[in-house]
């Protein structure tokens, strides 16, 4: 009995300007249009049940978000035979640069994404530092046994350790040789979720105010079990993969 | 020309909302420009999310880009981080579709809805790389023209906009394309030859050809044409709503707007007479469409769009003809298969049009608003608006019997003959609205919304003098104390030097250009927002040119006075208006004639139109004199007053 349907979808190009609130809006339209059978809120104001994982920061790309969509239950009869249709009709009614990347049914018993997601991975663009300047400071960083940050949570500061959440921080652009007139490095960063979530801002911050993050990209999000990782779309024999190359490049 | 994206996005990076400067809106269009399409930049001068749902922008959008000699992008006011940010950056307006820069299109197009908005204007144009003043353009630079209801007094802005458009655009806008593009072919050597040949366009007024004298405060004459152009323009009028089912593609936003759902026109024009409102005066006569293309074109925007809610918009939706059978139609699945909610944003005060609201929201009850405007039944004669008493609290009582907890109320002071009984009846009217809902809820909550009055061009009461700020403000004081003691009972009001200069600009003449200039030198944008809005920066510009607001706002004008309008013509005859000024004064009535007999106001026998209504008996308990005993209105049915007494 299909109760709920994970959704894996892109965020490129301008569109990475709008809201986390923003996409949710937009697949509750898209949504509505494919006439899928999607579980409502009970009370005076009865919303779609969409569960989102991470929420993305405003102005970043993303290969790998995420979204269940709770069904009404029902015997399965209400999906297609094909989710590959169900895919493609999806990205038809979602504007330019969301894509539905993949899609499955999960089983009811499974965790949300809130709960089970722990890190994620991201590939971020950086201008105003040549390459091995930056590797001193990934080192710099990696070495440090403690990274501070100040936030801002209810309406106080508070100064939080960033350190602990960063798991991965490497070039990833330039195999050590620095490409004269090459004007941005990129990094990829494995991050925890937990206890919070690093924003990349931060990251880029805390490798020095003078850096410019000219664009983050998310590429992944891990569910960690076990000390091994996977991707939230569990690949069985339901599932539709059917990660569309054309998304990978920026949409504009 | 280039697109301007990649200078545009790293700005993005450090603005609030950036999302209102991507485009890419479902329904949004990426026109290729060609030699052989007049490209069109139509520009809301208000922020995105309010310029956005705009209908009258996207019908236009629509129609200049289904033509294959033009084209149309669109862009709104970036709000001040982004403007700060594009001035350093050397980034000049820019369309939200393509990215391209302002000085890429051949017309640059305002909507003016409000007159607040004039400094934005001229900010705009500025923003485009264009000079401010008309007469400092050149024939390399962009036409730049403007409609909407403010252009029914555009003196205030004749010498910046070079062209503008009176009333419905659905036809004239092809007209003054046609133009642009004989121009263009023909070389587009001179901007004065383009100007006169488009003052040959009916409805459109090229203020440049038209000269204003003055001695001293007044406009001695007439503006009067100099060369071709015609001594009178008069709005174009769209004989039949039924030729024009749009938007067909409303614009889906990708972030948030005001008014964020489906919208339907079910009709234009209202003959209801309210004497205050400008929109009913020069928006007649009524044209209802026709409900089977209402159904359809819901049903199609509906599956469309992904929206679950419809908006019928007109200036009375209560009063289309089909109104019961379209809500029918739309709550009971007709139109679509998923569930819907409806909005009637401008409801009519009777118990029926509650019911009609009742059937609307099942789910959702929570505030319903009435537009009462007037404190008292005298004063509602004055200002036409014919809510009996009765009307009123049956329909208060209608909507708190039906479960709605919250009952929202606007009026206006600073009205004609005002007195302070017809400002405290406000009061009164809403302590008798709280007793009501003390009968069927323990807490229910009215809110009286208090607007000052500001007398607009082409209505009845374009010679009103205007009440000053102070008296306003003791009006509201009044109006303060007096609701102070009602549980229950909140009062809102707006700030009454905002409404002086709104005032203002609406029946200023063409001296108040270089007052709009020196704000806007001065830095006072988007003044119709609160934080931004200042009135010592208007009241330096006047004094500094010779100008008061006693003589432009606060002073009666009388019949022989010319108006800066008066060349201008919304098809209503200036005896119409001034026989249903006097009227007021005295007191009188006058009935809805869509159901009645003619009263010649202009707008149908000039024109050779008539209303198109389809239902020829007035709608079932609608008020507004049809078939009422006027002179029991300010009776009040003892039910409701047991209930006032009950205290």
């Amino acid at each position: 009995m299909a109760t709920r349907l994970r959704i894996r979808f892109s965020k490129v190009g301008k569109i990475r300007f709008t809201s986390h609130r923003d996409v949710a809006r937009m697949w509750e339209r898209a949504l509505r249009r494919s006439g899928l059978p999607v579980a409502r809120s009970q009370g005076f104001n009865p919303r779609p049940l969409l569960a989102f994982g991470l929420a993305l920061p405003t102005g970043a790309e993303s290969l790998a978000e995420y979204l269940d969509v709770s069904l009404v239950p029902a015997d399965g009869s209400e999906l297609p035979a094909d989710l590959g249709v169900l895919a493609a009709e999806l990205t038809a009614a979602l504007p330019e640069g969301i894509d539905v990347l993949a899609l499955a049914t999960v089983p009811s018993d499974a965790g949300s994404l809130q709960q089970e997601v722990t890190s994620c991975s991201w590939d971020l663009e950086v201008r105003n530092v040549t390459a091995s300047e930056l590797a001193r400071r990934v080192e710099q960083l990696l070495d440090a046994p403690s990274v501070s940050v100040q936030r801002e949570r209810k309406g106080r500061q508070h100064d939080d350790d960033l350190r602990p959440s960063v798991r991965t921080l490497v070039l990833s652009s330039l195999n050590g040789v620095e490409t004269p007139g090459e004007t941005s490095v990129r990094l990829r960063a494995d991050v925890a979720t937990r206890p919070r979530g690093v924003r990349p801002r931060e990251l880029v911050e805390a490798l020095g105010t003078d850096l410019v993050l000219a664009l983050a990209r998310r590429t992944q999000q891990w569910i960690e079990h076990e000390g091994a990782r996977r991707e939230p779309l569990v690949a069985d024999d339901r599932v539709l993969a059917l990660i569309a190359p054309h998304a990978m490049e920026r949409a504009s | 020309m280039e697109t301007l994206w990649p200078r545009i996005e790293p700005l993005l990076e450090g603005v609030a909302k950036p999302a209102r400067y991507i485009g890419g809106e479902q329904g949004a269009l990426r026109p290729e420009h060609t030699a052989a399409r007049v490209a069109w930049l139509l520009i809301y001068p208000d922020t995105y999310e309010i310029g956005l749902p705009n209908q009258g922008l996207q019908i236009l959008y629509e129609l200049l880009n289904e033509r294959p000699d033009a084209l149309a992008e669109r862009t709104y006011a970036p709000w001040l981080d982004m403007e700060a940010a594009m001035r350093e950056a050397g980034v000049p307006l820019f369309s939200v579709e393509n990215h391209l820069p302002a000085r890429a299109f051949d017309v640059l197009a305002f909507n003016l809805s409000a007159e607040l908005v004039y400094t934005n204007v001229l900010n705009l144009i500025d923003l485009a790389g264009v000079a401010v003043r008309s007469a400092e353009r050149t024939a390399d630079d962009p036409l730049v023209v403007a409609g909407g209801h403010c252009a029914f007094n555009p003196e205030p802005l004749a010498d910046f906009v070079d062209a503008f458009v009176l009333g419905d655009g659905e036809e004239v806008v092809g007209e003054v394309n046609d133009v642009v593009a004989a121009w263009r072919e023909a070389g587009a050597r001179s901007r004065p030859q383009l100007l006169e040949r488009l003052a040959t366009v009916e409805g459109v007024y090229v203020a440049a050809l038209y000269e204003v004298a003055f001695d001293g405060p007044r406009q001695v004459a007439r503006a009067a044409p100099v060369g071709g152009a015609p001594p009178e323009v008069v709005k174009r009028t769209i004989a039949d709503l039924a030729e024009w089912p749009y938007p067909k593609h409303q614009l889906v936003p990708l972030t948030e707007v005001v008014h964020d759902r489906l919208n339907v026109e079910v009709f234009r024009g209202c003959t209801r007479g309210c004497r205050f409102c400008q929109a009913g005066m020069i928006t007649r006569p009524v044209r209802e469409r026709p409900a089977g293309q209402v159904r359809a074109m819901i049903r199609a925007g509906l599956e469309r769009t992904g929206y679950d809610e419809v908006a019928l918009t007109s200036l009375s939706t209560a009063d289309f003809s089909s109104i019961e059978d379209t809500v029918r139609a739309v709550v009971g699945g007709e139109c679509g298969d998923q569930q819907v909610s409806v909005s009637l944003p401008s409801l009519r005060v009777d118990a029926f049009t509650v019911a009609t609201a009742t059937q609307i929201a099942r789910a959702r009850r929570t505030g319903l608003t009435f537009a009462p405007e007037g404190g008292t039944w005298r004063m509602r004669r004055v200002i036409n608006k014919l809510i009996t008493e009765e009307d009123l609290y049956g329909a208060v009582d209608a909507a708190f019997s039906n479960g709605w907890r919250r009952v929202k109320l606007y009026f206006l002071i600073g009205l004609p003959t005002e007195r302070d009984e017809d400002v405290l009846g406000i009061a009164e009217l809403g302590r008798r609205c709280v007793e009501i809902g003390r009968h069927h809820h323990r807490g229910p909550t009215v809110v009286a919304s208090v607007g000052g009055f500001v007398p607009k061009p082409q209505t009845p009461f374009q010679w009103f003098g205007q009440d000053t700020v102070d008296e306003l403000r003791r009006k509201v004081h009044l109006l303060k104390d007096a609701c102070r003691t009602t549980r229950g009972l909140t009062l809102r009001w707006h700030d009454p030097e905002a409404t002086v200069v709104e005032g203002l600009a609406s029946r200023g003449d063409r001296r108040l250009g270089a007052v709009i200039e020196r704000v806007w030198r001065a830095g006072g944008t988007f003044q119709e927002w609160s934080e931004r809005f200042d009135l010592s920066m208007w009241e330096e510009a006047l004094a500094a040119e010779g100008l008061s607001l006693a003589e432009l706002v606060y002073r009666d004008r009388d019949e022989a006075e010319v108006l800066p309008w008066d060349h201008l013509s919304a098809g209503l005859h200036r005896d119409f208006l001034w026989s249903d000024w006097r009227d007021a004064l005295d007191s009188v009535a006058v009935e809805d004639c869509r159901w009645t007999p003619c009263y010649d106001c202009g707008a149908c026998t000039d024109a050779g139109l008539e209303h198109v209504v389809a239902s020829g008996v007035p709608p079932a308990g609608g008020s507004q004199g049809t078939g009422q005993d006027l002179g029991s209105g300010e009776r009040i049915p003892v039910r409701f007053v047991t209930a006032a007494g009950a205290r």
